[in-house]
């Protein structure tokens, strides 16, 4: 397949002939892909048969490593490695500061604009929008060789209660993958749609998702091959993480007050897991910690570990009720509850599920499995087609400020997708032509308590008295669960389109840049040794000028020297990037700025200043310089 | 909805052709039509009245989206995309404006060319329905307990249920004041089971 392939407008080819189209459930904690085929599942696996692609990217030297291998450097090199990436998707840098404690990810401050969160990681600075294209990077490349023929088309899955800019987020993420979306499909009910399949069972459902990062909660109804989602809830902070961090407070408790950075948090966050999941099938163990050349041993059994994690899986139970309530249905109407995500291995979840509904929850599926599962059925079913139909609802209330800081609901939670609502809005002043919209997503009343997706003004309101113009204000959720707005004024019909600007999303440039960068990526190992190539030489040019400069500075005067003293500092900014374009670019241009100064000393003909190998290179290497410029 | 894909007088966007039957997708072509002006139960095929079969309704439902889910759609171009999205949003709306009797009732009255009280600036006057009201939430107050409000729970659905029946007679018998008066009985009976809900998921003790 070549590289790119070019359409005529409005022609459409027959799409994607060639290009399969997989499931991928983009986890916390670990990735799986899989492939549907007449409805029949192959989840993509590696040489030892895991199908788990742990969800850690090191940032080495030598490239971005992805899965087990990563994971094997979180313990040398932690700063270069990046684990739970999905809890920073579509998170500012203010919602990450109002997390408490040490966190493992080291926040780049200069990505300070109010948007998405930026991380420090090996020198470069990233979004978690970027972190998940190299998850899904190598999960398409798993499926890529395990079916032998290109992958460009994808069913991703993501919690449930994403709100929308994390699932914008993760729509970008899968586009900066080379990964085109299919649908972006709730994990519960992808979960649903696996089982319900693969159990032949119908229906009322509920599917308790507990992953590493997040709590989803569905009800469903399975009839027919339909599967309708009847209500929804969870957490889109709450999952095996916290019982990790839980965990590692009781050891850095027991280790007595001490700073802990990002690194070494990560390091206690990996014994923690490791006893969590032993305690799984043992009663108790022993674990080392080793902080600052300080190792301390702790003990942990059932009993503390259950006391540790007990207020979450409380929540989780409280959410699950809740859920039930609001659509008036009492556990005994369940016909079963089906248990997804790692985390529903611990064994106080899987107690604590059973007494909620006064039967043990259904386990006869891998957890970690069938979320991928489902996605690939989903895929299949949109590119191929099939006799199921998944029909989904919105996780969240959307709204908008109105005065006082209030918040008017415009489509209630629980509402079937896509959906189109209108509401209309009015002036408040005599002669106003502008109005601001902000639109935010949660169930509070207020909208300090809610989550801000958009703000937008409306102009071009034809100026009339208070109250008289009728702008009708459109919202839409398509299948995906992702908003749009749209606006017209009724009483002129003049319409606007109005393209809403997530709050903390990416935008459009962002997006370019970013596949323009990993474009650059694609070609690593190359791009890296021109890079380094680019900034040896550099190096040695700007050694050269400044020593020049030192000996023969007198032959300039300011003005002549102000170009060179430019292209030096210019010179030094490319060299601190990683643009090997920018860094040859610029050095180009100080071997341009200093040729004369060159011609000039080369008239001096004088000898003693060329006293360094330095400047004999400089000689040289701008002759070259002005040849080059000479056949241009 | 609104019709901006040309489809006036029931013509193939795409083709041309006529649109017959539910209008829904071409014949000669096959793609599918804008959603167009019709009115919630035409969408459905369901007949217009306040007894709706529930069997019927979800039948129709998941029978419409079955055609005009966008899942149905992913492969096609563009605007076909676009308008299975409309079509499938307009019988989102039509299916849970029918779902629920309040709902249902508001909206056979604003058919009917009735104000509904509570909207456009009407008012209630009905001291009968304010008394109810005021007494429900006082219980709804004073209870402090998951028994306690399991009780209030069950007398307002039971007073939900009686008072959707004596809609149903109403509208049954086209006596549309009784109707309107019986509607707004509904709306402040079903904010009041509303608030019980809330008061049970309080007690499950949860922040949102």
């Amino acid at each position: 397949m070549s590289l790119l392939q070019i359409h005529e407008p409005g022609q459409t080819p027959e799409p994607h002939a060639t290009g399969a189209a997989v499931g991928i459930d983009l986890g916390t904690t670990n990735s799986v892909v899989a492939i549907a085929d007449a409805g029949k599942v192959d989840v993509v696996r590696d040489a030892k048969g895991s199908a788990l692609v742990p969800s850690i990217v090191a940032y080495t030297d030598e490239g971005v490593v992805v899965g087990e291998a990563a994971r094997w450097m979180l313990l040398d090199e932690p700063d270069r490695v990046v684990a739970s990436v999905k809890r920073l998707m579509g998170r500012s840098a203010v919602d990450i500061k109002a997390l408490a404690g040490t966190l493992p990810y080291d926040i780049a401050q200069d990505g300070a604009d109010g948007g998405m969160v930026r991380l420090a990681v090996a020198g470069r600075t990233l979004s978690p929008v970027e972190v998940s294209a190299d998850i899904l990077r190598e999960v398409k490349a798993r499926a890529e060789h395990a079916l032998g023929r290109p992958v460009d088309r994808a069913v991703v899955t993501v919690p449930a209660y994403f709100d929308d800019a994390a699932r914008g987020a993760t729509k970008d993420a899968a586009r900066l993958a080379g990964l085109e979306v299919l649908r972006l499909v709730n994990e519960p009910t992808a979960a649903a749609l696996a089982y319900g399949l693969d159990k032949g069972v119908e229906g009322l459902y509920v599917v308790y998702d507990l992953g590493g990062g997040t709590f989803d909660v569905s009800l469903l109804i399975l009839e027919k091959g339909v599967f309708r989602v009847v209500a929804t809830g969870g957490d889109a902070a709450l999952g095996g993480d916290d019982f990790d961090r839980a965990v590692a407070e009781l050891f850095l408790a027991e280790r007595g007050p001490e700073t802990l950075t990002s690194a070494e948090a990560k390091l206690v966050l990996q014994s923690a897991r490791l006893a969590k999941e032993c305690l799984s099938w043992q009663d108790q163990g022993c674990w080392a910690v080793e902080i600052g050349g300080r190792a301390t041993s702790h003990r942990l059994d059932i009993a503390r570990l259950e006391a540790a994690i007990a207020p979450m899986v409380e929540r989780t139970i409280a959410l699950t009720e809740r859920v039930l309530v609001e659509a008036d249905v009492t556990p005994g109407e369940v016909s079963g509850v089906v248990l997804v995500g790692g985390s529903t291995r611990v064994p106080l979840v899987r107690r604590r599920v059973a007494a909620l509904f006064g039967r043990e929850p259904l386990a006869d599926i891998n957890p970690d499995e069938v979320v991928a599962a489902g996605a690939a059925l989903q895929a299949e079913a949109l590119t191929v087609g099939s006799g199921t139909l998944l029909l989904d609802v919105t996780p969240l209330s959307l709204g908008v400020e109105t005065m006082g800081g209030l918040v008017e609901k415009i489509i209630p939670r629980n509402a079937p997708i896509p959906l189109a609502q209108a509401q209309e809005f009015t002036t408040y002043q005599d002669g106003q032509t502008a109005m601001m919209i902000h639109v935010v997503q949660g169930e509070r009343e207020t909208v300090e308590a809610c989550r801000s997706l958009a703000r937008f003004e409306l102009h071009g309101i034809p100026p009339l008295v208070a109250g008289a113009a009728r702008i009708r204000v459109t919202f839409a959720v398509d299948a995906d669960g992702l908003l749009t707005v749209t606006a017209t004024e009724r009483a002129t019909g003049i319409e606007a389109e109005v393209a809403v600007k997530p709050s903390y999303g990416l935008g459009d440039g962002e997006i370019e840049r970013m596949l323009r960068e990993s474009m650059v990526h694609a070609r690593d190992d190359m791009t890296r040794r021109l890079l380094i190539e680019a900034r040896v030489e550099a190096e040695r040019a700007l050694l050269a000028v400044k020593g020049a400069l030192a000996a023969d500075g007198d032959l300039l005067d300011v003005a002549s020297r102000a170009p060179i003293e430019g292209a030096i500092a210019a010179l030094h900014d490319a060299v601190k990037g990683t643009d090997r374009d920018a860094i040859v670019t610029a050095t180009e241009a100080l071997e341009a700025a200093g040729a004369p100064f060159a011609q000039a000393r080369m008239d001096r003909g004088i000898g003693r200043a060329l006293s360094g190998v330095a400047v004999d290179r400089l000689a040289e290497r701008l002759d070259r310089g002005a040849n080059k410029a000479a056949t241009r | 909805m609104n019709r901006r894909d040309g489809d006036v007088g029931g013509t193939c966007w795409s083709c041309g052709s006529a649109v017959p039957g539910d209008g829904l997708f071409c014949a000669a072509c096959g793609v599918v039509q804008a959603p167009g002006e019709a009115d919630h139960f035409a969408r459905l095929g369901l007949p217009t009245g306040f007894a709706v079969d529930a069997v019927a309704l979800e039948r129709a439902y998941v029978e419409r989206q079955r055609r005009l889910h966008p899942d149905r759609f992913v492969t096609r171009a563009a605007r076909e995309r676009r308008l299975s999205a409309e079509q499938s949003a307009a019988v989102n709306e039509a299916y849970a404006t029918l779902k629920q009797p309040l709902e249902r009732a508001r909206y056979l009255l604003r058919l009917a060319g009735r104000a509904v009280a509570g909207e456009d600036g009407a008012t209630i006057d009905d001291p009968a329905v304010l008394v109810e009201a005021m007494e429900t939430r006082e219980a709804l107050a004073e209870a402090d307990s998951t028994a306690a409000v399991g009780a209030v729970a069950a007398r307002t659905a039971a007073a939900v249920a009686g008072c959707r029946d004596d809609l149903a007679l109403a509208f049954a018998a086209s006596d549309l004041d009784a109707a309107a008066r019986l509607t707004t009985r509904l709306g402040y009976l079903t904010k009041l089971a509303d608030e019980v809900r809330r008061r049970r998921v309080g007690l499950i003790g949860v922040a949102s």
